[in-house]
């Protein structure tokens, strides 16, 4: 069905009505659980686990593993841009093709402890890998930002409150917090009133991430109303000007209060 | 009241929100923004780089951060864009790869004489988070042989120079959580010393803050955060001001202020319950 350059999509108004059909199923766990709830929530959980394996498969093993190890028949069924030739030490791509292996006896009923050797593989590399990321950016770098001048001045030589304060307020938060895990010591008497202060800021910071939780939540739930109200519905007009609205100034105090 | 208050049904709870972010949604209100120092330094990273420079925008994030993440994720889109610098995209989250898609869609709608493999480009997703991401500091074509498109990166123009991700001058990492920003930060900011700046949800937010400004050239938090940067984006570039499209989280902000308000009120009518039945001996 056309109509001048505009033209009637089977596949997008049926996917468009199944997206929001699903969103109203969703939502309809705040009423109570229900079957439709639980049928969304399946299918969420079952497309997303057969998307990720597909994707695993072509993104993943067949370009950087069967294609290292075979690369000219990748070439001639999958990936005619790859190069048909082997590369140098391409047999080290052994390794992993016999991890893989070993691990899918976790499925065989009985040699399921062949597979922990490359779980245990996966963990150790995995435990070595992130520890040189913490030690080298949350450690030895936080460690480094966290030593900071505690009386700043401007450029033109002038004392600087606004900042002096702020270096006083990192370096008590860091040390007060850090006491607080201290746990060594009994917290009694000084390290005891350290440590409250301590939760003082950690409860500033606990409480300035429920705030940002909340903004987030809000805005999925933004989204998926615009989406309902807008693609699916049509009750959102295209285009209002509301710029009156954005020259009051009493908006903008309230949206920073 | 009392006991009116304390056995309401939690339903007009969600019935009350759901109004607090439908109606402004419903009226299309948006509020002005104010650009704060956090998302103008994220501003400035990708405005004071020259015309041409390699930004690299990895997607970290899947369809249920989209409506927090995905109006950030575009305005870096429009802005490299705009700017004329080459944008190579990945992601390393598997469903991360759609949401790149839809950046790509919006460079193919609204700049059309920018052209794949010449100024914009896009790998497929690889798993391994933090691996993908050490292995490409060094050795870009030994995890990425190809691009989505199944071309060898030696015959696509944009990348044929490109050995690793040190030759990027800017690193845009858009995260939704593991892997995302601090492994970014882990393995190319901190041990490479490659500009990187991140949009991340809200829930991330203050773990990143300590970065700033050694590790991380700036933070968006969350959809206030990027309802500024599209704000700043306006300020600079009047053409993307016009563009409804490009207004998506300063709209989304509507929703925000009401709904924290009805949040706020809900806390304060919860302690005021909690008191009185204390003093009732109900608690």
């Amino acid at each position: 069905m056309e109509s001048g350059t505009v033209s009637l999509s089977w596949s997008r108004t049926i996917g468009l009505w199944l997206a929001a059909i699903f969103t109203l199923f969703i939502l309809s766990f705040l009423v109570g659980d229900n079957p439709a709830y639980k049928f969304a929530e399946a299918m969420v959980v079952g497309t997303s686990a057969g998307y990720v394996m597909v994707i695993g498969l072509w993104d993943v093993f067949v370009p950087n593993l069967l294609g290292k190890l075979a690369p000219g028949l990748v070439q001639s069924f999958a990936l005619p841009g790859i190069e048909g030739t082997h590369q140098e030490f391409w047999w080290l791509y052994f390794i992993p093709a016999i991890l893989i292996v070993m691990l899918l006896f976790q499925l065989m009923p009985s040699g399921g402890w062949i597979s922990r050797w490359p779980i245990a593989f996966f963990i150790g590399i995995t435990a070595g890998y992130r520890m040189i990321g913490y030690v080298e950016a949350d450690l030895v770098a936080q460690i480094k930002a966290g030593i900071v001048p505690l009386i700043e001045f401007n450029g033109d030589g002038g004392f600087a409150l606004w900042p002096t304060v702020n270096a006083f307020l990192l370096t008590i938060a860091t040390l007060s917090a850090m006491v607080y895990f201290f746990f060594s010591i009994e917290h009694k008497g000084l390290v005891g009133k350290t440590a409250r202060v301590g939760i003082w800021f950690l409860m500033i910071t606990f409480g300035a991430s429920f705030g940002y939780t909340v903004m987030g939540r809000i805005a999925l739930l933004a989204a998926r109303l615009e989406f309902l109200f807008g693609k699916w519905l049509h009750f959102i007009p295209s285009q209002l000007d509301f710029s009156i609205l954005a020259n009051l100034d009493w908006i903008l105090l309230i949206q920073f209060m | 009241m009392y006991q009116f208050l304390k056995n309401l049904d939690r339903r007009w709870i969600f019935l009350s929100m759901l109004l607090a972010v439908a109606i402004p949604i419903l009226s299309r209100i948006v509020f002005p923004e104010v650009v704060s120092k956090q998302a103008k330094m994220v501003f400035d990273a990708v405005e004071s780089l020259p015309e041409g420079s390699n930004i690299l925008l990895s997607y970290d994030f899947d369809p249920a951060s989209e409506g927090e993440l995905l109006p950030m994720a575009q305005a870096f889109t429009r802005h490299c864009s705009v700017k004329g610098h080459k944008q190579y995209y990945m992601a390393l989250w598997p469903l991360g790869s759609p949401m790149v898609d839809k950046s790509l869609d919006t460079i193919r709608s609204e700049y059309p004489d920018l052209e794949y493999g010449i100024d914009y480009m896009k790998f497929d997703y690889k798993a391994g988070g933090e691996a993908v991401i050490r292995m490409i500091t060094t050795d870009l074509r030994g995890m990425f042989p190809l691009d989505s498109q199944g071309v060898s990166l030696d015959e696509i123009p944009m990348t044929k120079n490109i050995k690793n991700i040190q030759d990027m001058d800017l690193i845009i990492n858009v995260s939704a959580g593991d892997p995302g920003t601090k492994q970014w930060v882990q393995f190319a900011s901190t041990p490479f010393g490659i500009t990187t700046v991140s949009g991340c949800t809200g829930v991330q937010a203050p773990q990143m803050y300590p970065y700033i400004p050694k590790q991380l050239a700036g933070v968006l938090g969350a959809i206030k955060a990027a309802a500024e940067y599209e704000a700043a984006i306006d300020e600079s570039y009047p053409e993307i001001a016009a563009n409804p499209k490009a207004q998506e989280a300063k709209r989304r902000m509507g929703p925000q202020l009401v709904a924290h308000g009805l949040m706020v009120g809900l806390i304060i009518i919860g302690n005021c319950i909690y008191y009185v039945g204390r003093k009732r001996g109900d608690v």
